[in-house]
């Protein structure tokens, strides 16, 4: 195990694929850790938006006193694929962190892209909740290279972060993504290969079971959550963390959880999929189980931006 | 970029006591419980911190200021009298700049 410090952060570069809620998460949690981050995905609009979301994240971390105070933020830049930030500034990087969409297809294409365009013994992370890093790895030319990590929502704000550890991960591998992860000041913890691992085994059939509760007209989300909260000391509650999620992202996780362990428990509920088929994602989208003000796709004013 | 110029200002925004009063009724509206103006919006049995950030943009928006730098901590916006001296503040600094 390597030492950790803070400090050491400085002429590391990361690339992040997808610039979804997790990608422009993980990337807020590189820059304000002083990690210089190229960020890809081929959605033009996403893209465009990244840099003010990625801002905001950084704001609310300032907020909460969660980013350290004396370090510079990392260089942004923003790409379209990751052949185009290769091309434009080289493939020397510390490691890519694939964090496209929670489908099983989208990963392994983006993970294919990332075996062709960089050497050997370069660190590759999948952030996935619930998609094996065994099955994943079949898609990269060196599973060795290749580690998961389930980083809780949002990044910046959350210590622990669940890491996956597949059956044909390296110990160089583990090694790095552990280096890598003490300059973020983020603490693993690292467990075996499953569908689901540890926390969305437990956590996603567990608030699918408060979906049906509210579908079934026992409780309200905001009952079903107080008394979670209240009762059993859960932090926000089951239905409040499932917008932050996001319903469609825990719809995809859950259908996983269902087609890789065959239990009925982890089909998602009628309900979830009508809110998905209805847009109503959860706080990404301005509304869910609860409605939100503003969304991500707001404009914010990003502070201390310099990329 | 905030373009606080855009937005609509309270004709009585300058008197902090309304700032304040103001904030006390978009808590209320936005918890659905009564707040008084000294009590600490995030302790216990009061918001979660992932609502700070909302209330951050709804001071920004609502009386065109720009909360950064140092002003950006827990601290100013615990209670709706020291948001509302926080606003107060800002909204003096951006006035001697008004104006170009």
């Amino acid at each position: 195990m390597t030492a950790r410090s803070g400090t050491r952060a400085a002429g590391r570069r990361l690339a992040v694929l997808g610039a979804g809620v997790m990608g422009t998460g993980i990337a807020a949690l590189a820059v304000g850790h002083g990690v210089a981050v190229a960020l890809a995905d081929p959605d033009r609009r996403r893209l465009d938006g990244a840099r003010a979301r990625i801002g905001h994240q950084l704001r609310t971390a300032r907020l909460m006193g969660a980013l350290p105070q004396d370090t510079e933020e990392g260089a942004l830049r923003t790409g379209p694929s990751l052949a185009a930030l290769v091309a434009a500034d080289g493939a020397d990087l510390t490691a890519v962190v694939e964090a496209v969409t929670e489908d099983p297809g989208a990963k392994a294409k983006a993970l294919a892209e990332v075996s062709a365009l960089l050497a050997p013994g370069t660190l590759v992370v999948s952030n996935t909740s619930s998609i094996p890093i065994d099955e994943l790895a079949l898609a990269t030319a060196r599973p060795e290279d290749l580690v998961g990590t389930h980083f809780m929502n949002p990044p910046c704000l959350i210590r622990t972060v669940e890491v996956v550890r597949g059956a044909r991960t390296g110990a160089a591998t583990l090694d790095a993504l552990r280096d890598l992860l003490a300059a973020l000041r983020r603490e693993p913890v690292v467990v075996a290969d499953a569908p689901g691992f540890v926390t969305s085994r437990i956590l996603h059939p567990m608030i699918n079971d408060a979906v049906r509760v509210v579908a079934a007209g026992t409780a309200s989300a905001e009952a079903v959550d107080r008394l979670m909260q209240g009762c059993l000391g859960h932090p926000t509650g089951p239905l409040r963390t499932a917008d932050l999620i996001g319903l469609d992202n825990l719809a995809d996780s859950l259908w996983v959880l269902h087609g890789r362990t065959g239990e009925e428990r982890c089909r998602p509920s009628g309900l979830l999929l009508e809110m998905v088929r209805a847009g109503h994602l959860g706080r990404k989208s301005g509304r869910g189980f609860y409605a939100y003000d503003h969304t991500y796709e707001d404009e914010f004013e990003c502070e201390g931006e310099q990329a | 970029m905030t373009t606080s110029s855009d937005r609509p200002v309270p004709d009585h925004v300058g008197d902090p006591g309304a700032v304040e009063t103001d904030l006390l009724r978009f808590l209320g509206k936005r918890t659905g419980r009564i707040w008084t103006a000294d009590a600490d919006v995030f302790g216990s049995g009061g918001l979660s911190s992932l609502f700070a950030m909302e209330l951050v943009v709804h001071l920004e928006r609502t009386y065109g200021i720009a909360v950064r730098g140092s002003d950006l901590r827990m601290d100013n916006f615990r209670t709706a009298r020291r948001m509302a001296a926080l606003v107060g503040r800002l909204r003096g600094a951006a006035g001697d700049g008004a104006g170009a």
